[in-house]
């Protein structure tokens, strides 16, 4: 070792690589003496939140993550599940909260590159990207700043690579005003005998990297996205990399040339903690060690040191790891993209992670150290009464303060509301259509693509209510899955895996971690429940800035599976005369709903309850119903109730609805209703779950009845599917079908 | 028919395009943009994307690709070159059309359906429609927004040289409603030997009903069926 060494470091230099005292404490016990500066911030990289998981590794590893047809779980780029004709589908979401708060398009862009690089590291063709984003309110210029600047992003890149945006959420809430969230996922097709893997094997095997020089952009990304953002996260902004789009489609070209090449043996892209990271996961992965000559990369600038060409993020870049006598011939595949390549680093026997700058060894570290070596972390505290979490400022029993509505202005309210008004200005600045398979655009409930060449459809959705999970984050999450997979099952596809992005506070504070804890929980008995399995996901701490933090917020990202795309379903109303009825219960809860955001300005109560065996059995009953061509319509009853779903099925089919709910005539004529009371409000925009609007044709009502009485005793409940024919698509009023 | 699709680095219409080329029953063969060579196409897709990355202008450094030469070669022996999108945007800047296409007057990027009247059958690409027919194909560009001198455009319009201009659904001017703010109303125009064709809209993209429109179809077919009673232009040097 020819590194300088030095004496312990201060906490300030500490500070520069997000490590504590304690934690360096640990590294330097096991190393057996004191890391030089290079390895320190090495480890300071391996061991942050954002590669390391330390905090919520232990908590992650209840989750289901098995299932028959899922052929990669978490561990590597990203996840995979059979689609049948010996197909895969490979997927993962992935956050970029941080830099899109400091500099929005390119922190934007960049995460839309990075997502890319996961799925085709896999061999993998990308063949939709779906974002879920999170602003606060659009009153305030910087909001709208962020906003505009991270829409523009994600269009700049995706658009300009070719890889369609076909789906996603857009949420503005107060929460986000001091953190904005950005998480995109990307979703791609790769026959199951060419997906490539990530694990380096064969001492003396060469590793290659190919595609963007090394520059000076993203020293310390994963350090700084583990850290909260503060007064000077400005000054920040060279930890923010810079996409270029065109570089990535070659260097995606080129490698989908060599999926299922034997004569590449690992396939590895650079994100998080540039150089060390991939190449230490690497080698971890096949149980190797590796070497790495800093002074082979090719870089973008003069004169940088082996500390910042390996902590570099420049975006573009890959590892390929194959023989030497295989070396030249990929080369060659590469110049003809017209990218280049440095063979930089050996493939070690041993587990050790070595750095050279030419003849000098700068960075000796065990293996097993740096990748798996950072303390977990636990519960910082015990679990705070509720009084003590986020919400001890509201007073639970303080009367509704707010205006009146009649439900004609309560309903033109909240579907001009931010959150519930048309997402098309936003998507159509994005090439929602690239690859000729999009078959259901954005705008209903899940998108539908086809799989090339097949009859395959891919339904995708993205879903995550932090309101609901603010207010019980177990509840919140386990309704994300259900959300989701309701999403993907009114396209008449049934849910496969789910990928999830969570994004969360400070976890060293109490509520925060605990929220975590619960929300990783509610995730599990869903998914169980459900039999949905997790294939991959991400997880992104400390969104707070000076002291304000996010609410817990769960994104599941969702993917069906559907083996004729004929048999599709939208949510769009199809034809006059046709009946209309809701799957699910009425229910009049209002806690966590948009209605409370818009009417009240609050947040409170109880979010709406959950009873996950109804609905398994809800998402069996539509898919029968789909299968079966009874539907004419599947809507998800989501935000906003009744009214507004029947509102969207309606603006969807351009066509009207003559609708009658029973209990509101129990209360009041509906013609006569004035200002609207809690009860009333509850039933047309409560937010209760479980439930489709379905719609039919008349001819279809007695099969419908059948099969939602045979669901019911199928699953031996006594309470069953409550279907309601509260009204009909055109004229008379005649109720068709009984409450349960 | 034998159509060749060009593959620029950063084109990203090529798959689609040849997924349209073999619904309508011919074939696609690739053109790789560093080889002179057409490969004997009876007629050449230049599609749509950012090739080179269209950091500098659209289109204005794949003029200068290799491939160009043949296919400027092969547009001035009479050959069908047919570009869509970006290709129209390359076209432009090779001179092989007037005019150029600037940033959407909307400053943002358009991606939605279209509705193009076929002002023209005069061309082997629209045969197949009838005059005033309404065509429903999406776009999706930044840089759509056809500009030209005065004397440019009418000399289009006399010439019959406009091949679709977009209108509302209905066939009604399109007004506030054009994606992009052409001038005109232009979205696609022929050379003056009419054998040249630039669209800014994608009929890759609407040759199955289950995507939303097949009408795209029409002009692939159009061309196929005219290829076939004519006997095509081959390309020199046919492999």
């Amino acid at each position: 070792m020819t590194g300088v060494q030095l004496a312990a470091p201060n906490d300030a230099e500490l500070a520069e690589v997000a490590l504590t005292r304690t934690e360096y404490q640990h590294l330097a016990t096991e190393l057996g003496r004191e890391p030089n500066r290079l390895e320190l911030g090495i480890v300071g990289a391996l061991w942050s939140e954002h590669c390391s998981y330390k905090t919520s590794k232990p908590l992650l590893r209840t989750l289901p993550t098995t299932g028959p047809h899922v052929l990669q779980g978490p561990g590597e780029n990203a996840g995979a599940v059979d689609i049948g004709n010996g197909l895969a589908c490979v997927f993962k979401i992935e956050s970029h909260n941080h830099p899109s708060a400091i500099e929005p398009y390119q922190g934007a862009a960049t995460g839309v590159g990075g997502i890319l690089r996961d799925i085709f590291t896999m061999g993998a063709r990308p063949i939709a990207l779906l974002d879920s984003l999170r602003f606060g309110p659009l009153d305030e210029p910087h909001q709208r700043h962020l906003f505009e600047g991270v829409v523009a992003g994600i269009g700049g890149y995706g658009n300009c690579i070719g890889v369609p945006t076909v789906g996603g959420e857009l949420y503005f809430d107060e929460s986000y005003r001091t953190n904005c969230l950005v998480n995109a996922m990307c979703v791609g097709v790769v026959e199951q005998g060419r997906m490539m893997r990530a694990i380096a094997s064969g001492p003396g095997n060469l590793v290659l990297l190919v595609g963007a020089d090394t520059g000076r952009d993203g020293i310390h990304g994963a350090s700084f996205a583990s850290v909260m953002l503060d007064a000077s996260s400005a000054a920040r902004r060279p930890a923010v990399q810079v996409g270029n789009p065109f570089l990535e489609k070659c260097l995606m070209e080129a490698c989908l040339e060599l999926a299922g090449d034997p004569r590449v043996i690992a396939m590895q892209d650079l994100g998080a903690a540039g150089l060390c990271g991939s190449t230490a996961e690497l080698a971890h992965r096949g149980g190797c060690g590796i070497e790495v000559d800093v002074a082979r990369a090719s870089r973008r600038e003069t004169g940088m040191t082996p500390y910042e060409v390996m902590l570099s993020e420049s975006q573009e870049r890959m590892l390929i790891v194959a023989r030497p006598s295989d070396v030249r011939p990929l080369q060659d595949v590469f110049e003809r993209w017209d990218l280049h390549s440095d063979v930089i680093g050996v493939i070690l026997a041993e587990p050790r992670f070595v750095v050279r700058d030419g003849v000098d060894n700068v960075c000796d570290l065990p293996l097993d150290l740096l990748v798996d070596g950072a303390p977990p972390r636990g519960a910082p505290g015990p679990r705070p009464a509720k009084a003590e979490s986020h919400d001890s400022d509201v007073d639970e029993s303080a009367p509704l303060a707010g205006p009146t509505w009649t439900p004609d202005e309560a309903l033109l309210a909240l579907i001009a509301s931010p959150n519930l008004g048309s997402r098309a200005p936003v998507f159509r600045r994005y090439d929602t259509q690239l690859g000729d398979s999009t078959v259901i655009l954005p705008g209903g409930d899940g998108s539908l693509v086809r799989v090339e060449d097949s009859t395959v459809g891919l339904a995708l959705a993205t879903d995550g209510n932090s309101r609901y999970a603010a207010l019980n984050a177990r509840q919140g999450a386990m309704i994300a899955v259900c959300e989701a997979a309701r999403n993907v099952v009114a396209t008449g596809a049934k849910p496969a895996a789910i990928t999830n992005c969570l994004n969360f506070a400070n976890p060293e504070q109490a509520h925060v971690w605990w929220d975590l804890h619960d929300a990783i929980g509610g995730i599990g008995e869903a998914c169980r429940a459900l039999e949905i399995p997790v294939v991959s996901g991400n997880v992104s701490l400390y969104n707070d800035t000076g002291g304000t933090g996010i609410d817990p917020t769960v994104v599941i990202g969702m993917v069906g599976v559907m083996s004729d795309v004929a048999g599709r379903c939208t949510a769009a109303f199809q034809a006059e005369g046709d009946l209309i009825a809701l799957v699910g219960p009425i229910g009049e809860e209002l806690g966590g709903s948009e209605y409370q955001r818009m009417a009240h300005g609050i947040n409170r109560g109880d979010p709406p309850q959950l009873d996950i065996d109804l609905e398994r059995r809800v998402h069996e009953f539509v898919l029968e119903g789909i299968a079966n061509g009874l539907l004419h319509s599947a809507h998800d009853c989501a935000e906003g109730g009744i009214a507004i779903a029947l509102a969207e099925s309606c603006l969807l089919g351009d066509i009207g609805a003559w609708v009658g709910i029973d209990e509101l005539g129990e209360i009041r004529e509906l013609g006569q209703l004035g200002g609207l009371i809690e009860k009333e409000a509850g039933i047309l925009f409560g937010e209760s779950q479980s439930r489709f609007l379905i719609s039919f044709a008349r001819e279809a009502l007695v099969r419908l009845h059948e099969l939602a009485g045979l669901r019911r005793r199928r699953a031996c409940m006594r309470d069953g599917v409550h279907r309601r024919a509260p009204s009909r698509g055109a004229t008379s009023a005649r109720r068709s079908l009984d409450r349960t | 028919m034998r159509f060749g699709v060009a593959v620029f680095p950063g084109t990203w219409s090529d798959r689609d395009c040849k997924h349209a080329v073999e619904l309508s029953g011919n074939e696609a063969v690739m053109l790789w943009h560093k080889e002179p060579d057409l490969h004997g196409a009876d007629c050449v897709i230049l599609p749509g994307g950012f090739a080179y990355g269209d950091y500098l202008r659209a289109g204005a450094v794949a003029r200068f690709a290799p491939l160009m030469e043949a296919v400027i070669e092969f547009a001035n022996a009479g050959g069908l070159v047919w570009g869509i999108c970006n290709g129209f945007q390359i076209l432009c800047e090779a001179h092989l059309l007037p005019g150029a296409l600037t940033r959407n007057g909307s400053l943002e990027y358009r991606c939605e359906a279209t509705w193009l009247r076929v002002e023209t059958v005069d061309s082997v690409y629209t045969a197949g429609c009838e005059h005033g027919a309404v065509l429903q194909i999406p776009v999706s560009h930044g840089e759509g927004r056809f500009v030209a001198d005065e004397v440019t455009l009418d000399m289009l319009e006399r010439e019959d040289r406009v091949a679709f201009r977009y209108v509302a659904r209905d066939g009604s001017p399109v007004g506030d409603g054009s994606p992009n703010g052409s001038m005109r109303d232009i979205a696609g125009i022929l050379n003056e030997r009419r054998n040249v064709l630039g669209m800014m809209p994608h009929p890759e993209r609407a040759c199955e009903d289950l995507l939303g429109s097949s009408d795209g179809l029409r002009l692939f077919g159009s061309v196929a069926k005219r290829l076939a009673a004519n006997g095509a232009v081959r390309a020199a040097g046919v492999s």
